[in-house]
Parts: C-alpha cells; sequence; structure tokens
C-alpha cells in the first residue's frame, strides 16, 4: 500500500524522522519497499493567475500571456494550448530552479521576451501528465510557493503489506501501528453521524448472508457529479497511486485508503425494485466498470437489483449501475463481505482490485458504519446533496466473533528465552488495543480488537510481544543439544564422490530446468507420453523431463554454438515418468546423465585432437560404478530411437536396466543441430551409488603366472563372451584376465577377428608348476574353441 | 729416487690427461700393469742397498695407491660428466602444459548448497529429501495454508491438475520428516523448488536449503543465535544482521533476516537473505507432534541468491543458461 506521510502525520505525528519512521515500521513487520519524494526537488515555483493571453506575432502555437504573481505582472510565452486567461498555474519566476541544469532566466522566444515559466505537472514531477500547463484550483491563492499550496514536501511510502496484516491496509491502521510502536496518541478522524435530511431509502434484500454478513445502503439525492474534487484529495489519491475520476468515486476510494473499508456508489436510477446480494447464476452476464463483459460462476458473490447482476460483490462495479456524468442520485453502499466468501474469486476471473485485496484478507467487520458516515459527509461537503438514512442488514450469526485468547507466561518466557515484565507484556497488548480480560503472573487472558481478527491463538500473542519489544532486542544463542551421532553408512556412496569423479574426468556441471518442450521429449522419445503441466510458463517448458538427456543435449547445442567444441557436462537430478493422477506410483527417481562431445582430450601439443568415442564414455561409467565396490554393470545393446543402434548399450545391474550409454542418433543429432557426434549415458542414480562394504582377501605370497593367448574368432563375437569362458574355465587360481589387443583387417580372414588376451593365475597356497599352468590353459582354450569357435592363431 | 718422483707425476698427469675410461685403462696398464713403469720400478728393489730398500718398498706402494686413488676420482667424474652430458641432452621444454584431462567443476549452485550442508550437517543436521511433483496436502495444507489462503497468491505454483502441484518450496520435506519421525527433529532439505514467475529477477525454477529443528524448549533465540552464526560462517563475515516480523503460515512468529551489504560507493543497506519462524503449533500438530511438549523453528534460504552475494554473480538467468564460460569460472 502507498501513502502520502504528510497524510500519515495528520493522524499520528511521532518525534521521528521520515528515515526513522521507515525503520521503524520495517522494523514492525510493516516492510517497507520505496519512499519517494511527493514531487521533484524544485524552488521558486509559485502560484500565478494568467491575466491574458495573446497570439505570439512571430508563432502559430505560442501565446504570450500576462501572468501575475499577486504583487506584479510578468510576460511569458507559453506553447501549452490549454494556456487562457483565469486560469491559476505553477508559475516558475526568474531564479526559479526546476532540476539540476534547469534554471529559469530571461529568454527570448522569437523576438518576444519571457520572464519565467508555466509548468506542468511532468515539469514538477509531480505526475507523468505533460499535456499543457497544470491547472489549479480557481481558488489557489495566487503568490503562495506551489511547494506549500500543494503539500509538496512529503514522501510517497509504499509498504509491502503480509497477507496477515490487511489492518494495515489504510492510514488509520499504519497510524494504529505507529502511534504503538512510539507510545504517542493517535488522532482519528472526527466522523459525526450525518444529518438525515430526506428519507428515502432503497430496500435491500441479503440472501448470501454467509458471505454478506453485513450489508449498509443509504440514498444520497441530488449530488453535483460535476464539482470538482478538491485538490487536496486529488493530491492524497495520486499518493496512493489513484487517480481522481469524479468526486463520487474519489470519495469511496479516499475512504477506503483513509479508514480500510471498500465502498461502491450505484446510480439509483439504474436500479430496479431493490438490491439483492446473492449468488451469481451459473453463466449470468456483467459488464465490468473495466469495460469486460465476464460470464458469472455460481460461486460468485453479486449485488443485484430485482433483474440483474449489477456488481460483483467486493470485487468491482457494473458498466451499466454505476456512476456517470448525469447521475444526481446515488445509492451508497459499504459492506462487510466475508474473507472466505471472495477467497480466490478475483484471481479465478483474472481481476485483482483495491477492494478485492482487502475483502479477501479481511475487513474489520464493525468498519461499515463509520465509513458510511465519512463518505456521507464528503459527498455533502464536495458534491452537495441530501441525505437519506442508512439502510442496515445484519445476519448477526455470521459476523466474526471476538476470539478469546490466552497468554501463559510459562510459554511466553519459553518461546523468548526471556522472562519480560508482567506490565510490559500487558502495555505492549493493551497498545495494540487487546483487552485484558484478565491478567495475573500466569496469565494475560485477552480479547482482541475487532480490527486484529488474525491474532486466534497463543502464539500469535507471542509474536505481537516480540515484534513490538523488537526482534532485534530479543536475546541470541546456541541450542544446547543431546550429542547425536548422523548415520554413516557405508552401504551409500555419497553423491559427493560421484560428481567429484566425474569433474576429475573434465565435466562439468550442468543444472536445467526439469521441464522441457513436448516437441523435444518426442524426438527422443516417441513412445514416453510426458507429464504435462496445467500452466506452463511457455510451450517450450511444458512437460516435466521423461529423461535429463534432452536438457543437456540443449546444453550442448548452447555450447557448440558459442565456440565450445569440446563438451563434457553432466547432471544430476530427477526424472518424471508415469501418470500423475496416480501419484504415488509416479516415477520421479533421480538420475545421473552425462555428455561428452570432441576431443580425447583438451587441446594440447601432446596429441592430434582425436575424437572422444564410445569407449572413453564407457571408461567414466564404469569408474562412476567402481567407486563403490558394489555390484559392476552388465552392457547389452540397446533398441533406444534417440541412440546409433550400433553404438549404444543398456546398463544392467543384477540383470535389471538401470541405464543407457551411447552415441546420440546421428540423423537426430543432424536434426538437432549437432556438428559432430554426441555421446551420453544416463543412470538411475540409486543404482549407481549402492555400495559394498569391502572385505579382506589374503594376499598370495607365491608368485603370478602370466600366459597370453591370441585367438581368432567370429566379428560378431562380443568380447565378453571369451572372458565369460575363460572365467569358467580357467580352474580355481585363476585371477583375471586382460584384453591387450584386438585387431581386424589386413591379414586375417575376413570374417574374423584377432584379440589377444593376457591370462593370469596364483595360488593362494603353493606356487604354480607349468603342468598346472598349461592343463588350465589347455582346458580354456578347447573350451573356447568349443563353445565360440575360437582358433588359436600361429 | 728423483725417477720414481718423474715417474709419480707423470703417471698423475697423464690420469688427469684422462678423457676415457679406455684412456684411463692404458694408463693403469702403463703405470700400474704387470710391465707398468711403477711395478718395474719395485722390480728393481735389488739395486737398492739394503737398508734403503723397506723406505724404498713403501715409498713406490704409496705412489701406486695415489695414482690408483686419482684414477679412481678421475673415473667417478667421468662418469658423472658422462651422465650430465646424457641427461643435458633429455632436457625438455618444462613450461608446457601436462598432459591429461583438465578437471571440470561443480555448478555454482551445488557447491553453493553443498557449503550450506556442510555447516549444518556439522551441527548435527541430517540432509533429507523429497519428491518434486507433490500433492497438494503436503505442499500447501499441512503446512498451514488452506485453498485460497491469501498465501498461495505469494507463491505461484505450476500445477498438474487441481490436486498436485510442483513444489513451492522444500517445506514438504519438513512435513514428511515430521510425520514419519518423532523429535529431536535436526534436518535441512534442499533441493530444487518451482514457481511460475520469470523475468530479470525469478526463473521458474530456483533451489532453497530449508531446516527445521524441533525439540523440547528450542526458542526464539535458539533461531538467532543459528541463523546468525550460519551467515557469518557463510560470508566469512562478521555481519551486521537484523531480524524483522514477516509473515508466513506455517511459522508464528515469522521472521525474515537481512544482511547489511556495503557497495561499492561505501553506502550500506539492508539485503533480505533468509525467512524463518517458530514452526506453527498448527503444523506440528497437524504432522503428529505435540505443540505443548515441543517447540521449534525452521528457516528456508534461496541457494541462487546466497551463490550470487558470495561469488558477485549480478544476473540469475546465467545459472540455468548452462554456458561453459560462466560454468568454467567457479571450478
Amino acid at each position: 500500500m502507498k501513502f502520502s506521510e504528510n497524510w500519515l502525520r495528520e493522524w499520528v505525528n511521532p518525534a521521528v524522522t521520515s528515515d526513522e519512521l521507515v525503520a521503524q515500521v520495517t522494523l514492525a513487520g510493516l516492510e517497507v519497499d520505496e519512499v519517494e519524494a511527493a514531487a521533484g526537488a524544485f524552488t521558486g515555483v509559485v502560484v500565478g493567475e494568467i491575466i491574458a493571453a495573446e497570439p505570439h506575432p512571430n508563432a502559430d502555437k505560442l501565446q504570450v500571456c500576462t501572468v501575475s504573481d499577486g504583487a506584479e505582472q510578468f510576460q511569458v510565452v507559453c506553447g501549452a494550448p490549454n494556456a487562457r486567461p483565469g486560469i491559476k498555474i505553477p508559475f516558475a519566476k526568474i531564479g526559479a530552479v526546476l532540476g539540476a541544469d534547469f534554471k529559469i532566466k530571461k529568454a527570448k522566444l522569437r523576438q518576444v521576451e519571457s520572464f519565467g515559466m508555466l509548468c506542468s505537472a511532468s515539469e514538477l514531477q509531480i505526475s507523468e501528465e505533460n499535456d499543457g500547463i497544470l491547472e489549479l484550483a480557481e481558488n489557489a491563492p495566487v503568490g503562495v510557493d506551489i511547494r506549500e499550496y500543494l503539500n509538496l514536501d512529503d514522501n510517497i511510502i509504499d509498504v509491502d503489506l503480509t497477507p496477515n496484516r490487511a489492518d494495515c491496509l489504510s492510514i488509520a491502521g499504519i497510524a494504529r501501528e505507529v502511534g504503538v510502536i512510539n507510545k504517542v496518541d493517535v488522532t482519528p478522524i472526527a466522523i459525526a453521524n450525518q444529518t438525515i435530511t430526506i428519507d428515502d431509502t432503497f430496500a435491500v434484500r441479503v440472501e448470501a448472508s454467509e458471505g454478506c454478513p453485513r450489508y449498509l445502503g443509504r440514498v444520497i439525492k441530488g449530488v453535483n457529479v460535476g464539482a470538482e474534487t478538491p485538490l487536496w484529495m486529488v493530491e492524497k489519491l495520486r499518493r496512493s497511486g489513484i487517480r481522481s475520476i469524479d468526486p463520487i468515486v474519489d470519495i469511496t476510494n479516499y475512504v477506503m485508503i483513509e479508514l480500510g473499508q471498500p465502498m461502491h456508489a450505484f446510480d439509483l436510477n439504474n436500479l430496479t425494485g431493490s438490491i439483492v446480494v446473492r449468488m451469481a447464476e451459473e453463466g449470468e452476464k456483467l459488464l465490468l466498470l473495466d469495460g469486460q463483459e465476464i460470464a458469472l460462476r455460481a460461486d460468485t458473490m453479486v449485488i443485484a437489483d430485482e433483474q440483474k447482476a449489477l456488481a460483483m460483490a467486493g470485487i468491482m462495479g457494473g458498466e451499466h449501475s454505476g456512476v456517470s456524468a448525469d447521475t444526481q442520485t446515488i445509492f451508497l453502499e459499504s459492506a462487510f463481505f466475508a474473507p472466505l466468501a471472495l477467497a480466490g474469486k478475483a484471481r479465478s476471473y483474472g481481476l485483482h482490485t483495491d477492494s478485492s485485496h482487502r475483502f479477501e484478507r479481511g475487513v474489520d467487520a464493525t468498519l461499515a458504519a463509520k465509513a458510511m458516515e465519512r463518505a456521507t459527509q464528503l459527498i455533502v461537503e464536495i458534491a452537495g446533496g441530501e441525505v437519506g438514512p442508512v439502510n442496515e442488514v445484519v445476519t448477526q450469526a455470521n459476523l466474526p466473533q471476538a476470539n478469546q485468547v490466552t497468554l501463559r507466561r510459562k510459554k511466553l518466557d519459553q518461546y523468548l528465552a526471556i522472562s519480560l515484565d508482567k506490565d510490559l507484556v500487558t502495555d505492549i497488548l493493551s497498545r495494540l488495543g487487546l483487552e485484558m480480560v484478565e491478567v495475573n503472573d500466569e496469565q494475560w487472558v485477552t480479547v482482541a480488537p475487532s480490527h486484529r481478527f488474525d491474532i486466534e491463538i497463543e502464539a500469535d500473542l507471542i509474536e505481537e510481544v516480540a515484534r513490538i519489544y523488537g526482534y532485534d532486542n530479543l536475546p541470541s544463542s546456541m541450542p544446547t543439544a543431546a550429542v547425536n551421532f548422523t548415520p554413516a553408512t557405508e552401504s551409500k556412496t555419497p553423491i559427493q564422490s560421484l560428481r567429484a569423479t566425474l569433474v576429475a574426468q573434465g565435466y562439468q556441471e550442468a543444472v536445467t530446468y526439469s521441464f522441457i518442450d513436448p516437441a523435444l521429449s518426442k524426438q527422443f522419445f516417441p513412445e514416453i507420453e510426458p507429464v504435462p503441466l496445467a500452466n506452463p510458463i511457455s510451450a517450450d517448458m511444458g512437460v516435466m523431463r521423461p529423461s535429463l538427456l534432452p536438457g543437456l543435449v540443449k546444453v550442448y547445442l548452447h555450447n557448440q554454438n558459442r565456440q565450445q567444441s569440446r563438451v563434457r557436462i553432466f547432471e544430476t537430478g530427477s526424472r518424471f515418468v508415469g501418470d500423475v493422477n496416480t501419484l504415488d506410483e509416479l516415477d520421479q527417481k533421480h538420475q545421473v546423465a552425462g555428455l561428452i562431445a570432441g576431443s580425447r582430450y583438451p587441446e594440447g601439443w601432446y596429441h592430434n585432437n582425436e575424437k572422444a568415442d564410445f569407449y572413453d564414455l564407457k571408461a567414466h561409467v564404469e569408474a562412476l560404478f567402481e567407486l563403490n565396490q558394489g555390484e559392476q554393470p552388465d552392457f547389452e545393446r540397446a533398441d533406444e530411437v534417440y541412440l546409433h543402434p550400433g553404438r549404444s548399450a543398456y546398463v544392467l545391474v543384477k540383470g535389471e536396466r538401470v541405464g543407457v550409454i551411447g552415441e546420440l542418433h546421428p540423423q537426430l543429432a543432424k536434426a538437432l543441430g549437432a556438428n559432430q557426434a554426441v555421446y551420453v549415458f544416463e543412470i538411475d542414480l540409486n543404482a549407481v551409488l549402492e555400495a559394498k562394504l569391502p572385505e579382506y582377501q589374503q594376499v598370495s605370497k607365491f608368485p603370478e603366472v602370466r600366459r597370453d593367448l591370441a585367438l581368432l574368432v567370429d566379428r560378431p563375437t562380443p568380447v565378453d563372451a571369451l572372458e565369460k569362458v575363460i572365467r569358467e574355465n580357467a580352474g580355481e587360481a585363476f585371477k583375471k584376465v586382460a584384453v591387450f589387443d584386438v585387431y581386424q583387417g589386413q591379414g586375417i580372414d575376413e570374417t574374423k577377428k584377432s584379440v589377444a588376451l593376457g591370462l593370469t593365475w596364483q595360488h593362494a597356497s603353493h606356487t604354480l608348476s607349468d603342468e598346472e599352468v598349461n592343463s588350465a590353459v589347455t582346458t580354456v582354450t578347447d573350451a573356447l574353441a568349443e563353445q565360440l569357435g575360437a582358433v588359436i592363431r600361429g | 729416487m728423483e725417477n720414481l718422483n718423474q715417474i709419480l707425476a707423470d703417471a698423475l698427469d697423464a690420469v688427469a690427461a684422462s678423457e676415457s675410461e679406455a684412456a684411463l685403462d692404458d694408463v693403469r696398464v702403463q703405470y700400474l700393469g704387470k710391465k707398468g713403469a711403477l711395478t718395474a720400478l719395485l722390480k728393481q728393489l735389488g739395486n737398492v742397498a739394503p737398508e734403503d730398500r723397506p723406505k724404498f718398498g713403501q715409498l713406490v706402494n704409496e705412489a701406486k695407491q695415489q695414482v690408483q686413488e686419482k684414477m679412481n676420482e678421475r673415473k667417478a667424474s667421468l662418469a658423472a660428466a658422462a651422465l650430465n652430458a646424457k641427461l643435458a641432452g633429455e632436457t625438455i621444454d618444462i613450461s608446457l602444459s601436462g598432459k591429461g584431462q583438465d578437471v571440470g567443476g561443480l555448478h555454482p549452485v551445488t557447491r553453493t548448497m553443498e557449503r550450506i550442508e556442510t555447516f549444518f550437517r556439522g551441527i548435527g543436521f541430517d540432509v533429507a529429501s523429497g519428491p518434486e511433483i507433490e500433492d497438494d496436502y503436503h505442499n500447501f495444507e499441512a503446512l498451514n495454508i488452506p485453498a485460497h489462503h491469501p498465501a498461495r497468491a505469494m507463491q505461484d505454483t505450476f500445477y498438474f491438475n487441481p490436486n498436485t502441484v510442483l513444489r513451492t518450496h522444500t517445506s514438504p520435506v519438513q512435513v514428511r520428516t515430521m510425520e514419519n519421525n518423532q523429535p529431536p527433529i535436526r534436518i535441512i532439505c534442499p533441493g530444487r523448488v518451482y514457481r511460475s514467475d520469470s523475468d530479470q529477477t525469478h526463473t521458474p525454477m530456483f533451489h532453497q536449503v530449508e531446516g527445521l529443528l524441533i525439540d523440547e524448549n528450542i526458542s526464539f533465540a535458539d533461531l538467532k543465535g543459528i541463523l546468525h552464526e550460519f551467515l557469518n560462517v557463510f560470508f566469512e563475515d562478521d555481519l551486521k544482521v537484523r531480524f524483522r516480523p514477516s509473515y508466513f503460515p506455517f511459522t508464528e512468529p515469522s521472521i525474515e533476516v537481512d544482511i547489511m551489504r556495503t557497495n561499492s560507493k561505501g553506502e550500506e543497506s539492508w539485503l533480505e537473505v533468509l525467512g524463518c519462524g517458530m514452526v506453527h503449533p498448527k503444523v506440528l500438530e497437524m504432522s503428529g507432534i505435540d505443540s505443548e511438549k515441543y517447540t521449534g523453528f525452521a528457516f528456508g534460504m534461496g541457494v541462487e541468491r546466497f551463490a550470487m552475494l558470495r561469488y558477485k554473480v549480478d544476473d540469475l538467468r546465467m545459472f540455468f543458461e548452462n554456458d561453459l564460460r560462466f560454468l568454467t569460472q567457479f571450478k
């Protein structure tokens, strides 16, 4: 809420500077967002009067005006079309300063001398408006400094109020807080009941009494809508960010800012029969003040007459029932609408008004009558009129009830870790307007004032005491808690180790959005229906990612397009697969995904930029599994639309697929704009982090024996099939097998490949003899020949 | 005698003049060999007067020994020179870069999050996590934010259906922890959160670390103490901090924490960095914790904001562009 500091100070004027005031309210929980001057820092501008205006002899668009400052007359050349004799205007005299480099001097405009300048609102930095010079009220005192006259030495304070402090959405409310903080009295505006001069009334029937427990209406006859809103009101409204419209609307807005009660005025001539407060009929049409026609829903409360809906209760009036230039008789509404009846309603129609903002958060249920009298008083003063009696419809049972809330001494002391003096606490609560039902050494039994409907439970009272006492004045300490071990399992590798392993391989971590373009998702996973957001921020962030890979590929492309040819990136995070309507079954598993493209090593003098390939990536994946000594993965040829069919694999742990690894399908890579081969992996994070506790095995004292085998096998035979046969047949002393060469091409049958393997044996309890090893080798080669057709080479 | 001295002098000269092991060997043969000059002198011992023989023999042997020592020295120095010459030939340009991978790095958000985790683990907090697609109950209801509560408008929510949302904070993890555990509870919940807001200073996804401490007798003073100390430790500074009343539906009292920042012109201003408060009794009760017996506090912070302050990043959106020229600055 924005308001004028001077206006606030009319209500409560503690001896503190503007800066102190701002700090005070901020520290009391009313956070000040911004403070700006109500006008520019100009000097030397007074109220002037145009005595005469003649056309300029040498320019069509200029006039030569005679301007009085009350004492003397000056010749001023002016270009504003609205300059005319009789109006009062801001007159910047010779020597006036309008800005840092803007000093008014004697000037000659097209050979005519000019002594000063007539100012627009924007030149005084009062508003953006720049259509001609600012016209002041007819009774503006000529010669008086404009700053004084318009009360411009003022600040506009913008407080960002939290939803619980609806009681501060008014000058009266903020004044109450400032009074409590400074221990000074607040002077509320005097509001007397207005003299009833006519007995005209208009019937009110409240059908929706739960949503509208209180409705007040009053007829005011013979108002002059053409009257001018006084400048002081226009200025106060301006400083609250509200434009002046006509005196009736301005007054209802003024009372809303002043007291916090939103009001509405109808043109009585447009009402038929009686006012009916009811729920809308489904689909019922209403043309709103802002010009849009909406179809109402049945959950929306309306103010209607006997024929049709006139306004959305507490949200916005209708175009056809409001005050217009022809209005003579008004029906003034001041009501209490229950927060629950309005909660979320404005928003659901795409609306947000000063009125709905207040009613949703809550308006003091006892305020309506006071506001009615205040508005009536101002209307009669400004626009005249004959005042009818107030017609009030109340459903007592639906009004909010005053809450009795008890604050216990032991709770207060425990929460705040300090024992505040009883009188101090009583004083704070009393100043906040709470009624003390009972006070003793154990407790304070209180009733909150009607404007503090947010106070419901003991913790609310603790907050009030703490807030006014000052959070910064309360003690600070470190808690003493029982020493407690946190579990330190070794059956799970910390994710930090996984990240460190990838970082050591040259990977840079990326963080991409969890929502991606549905079209991109389809390109990768045509068979997966990704989880759609109902209200995405944009179409290209419309679905939850079923995999981290599309996002990583996008990151690759972003960097490729910025001359980064070598990219190694990884990401960890959730993927989302399944039906969001059965949330418990939705797969939100954490994944680790990586992408490499470009040369194996950073550009350097020691290599010729050989590209990294599938096997580089596989080593990185294997390293992640080796981290934890747990279950090592198997690889099985993959069949995925987005991967190269010959260069991709599923990663399996205990026979279960936990991930994929491979080259991005060249066709997809090309379609997306990649200019080189891109390799990716994605693995279920839990599978890769599952760790095994190391268990010591006796280290043999006896020497190792190694035998190398060169085998010719059919090309499609996977090397791990050879390894498997070797492991199964090499006997109990067998230790390990390493592949040290794979060759196909010139010199051997073109359907074959040559695989060279080194086999190592070591016995736990004796030195192996040649016979033992030779026999093991024979068993192995026989098995290889029999099962895989492998032939010992030369 | 003169003969001996002459031969010794010649031999030592020859040793010194030898430029290779082979030359040295020649010198050895020439003077110490079976037919060598010094050996020959010993053979002439018979020509020496008997009373002078022991003395003469001793002198010749000393001369031989001296030559031998010099030869050893010379040999060692020749070997050293040869080695040095060989090594000199092997000289490389040590200014060239090392071979192999350069290291990558963590994303600044992760780096910041891990830092925050480290501090809280150090004082006995566990790290908890939970789903990002949440039900309305855990994201809102259980946190005292019923349907249509104005606080829901404070957090623009992504919906899947009326009952399912992208979590707007990591608080649902706290709720799940409270549902399954009794105090003492000490957890932090780091993770991704989502709000449908996208501009200069908002991204639709960002990261939070929230924390929760529930035990008997936890007070506002504990909250102040821990959070002030945390901020000092995180920023490695003795910060001026203020605690300001605010409002969150799940805490009462609610607090925002500001730190004093000084800009390059030396101007000071407060900057909000944390939201926190004493856990609302209703929130405790809804998750099955006795609010008469236990109290607690909760806090939450935006990881990106901390990263921006810590590493002087001035554009939030950089975090999600994943431009390597940005990311590699945080190695």
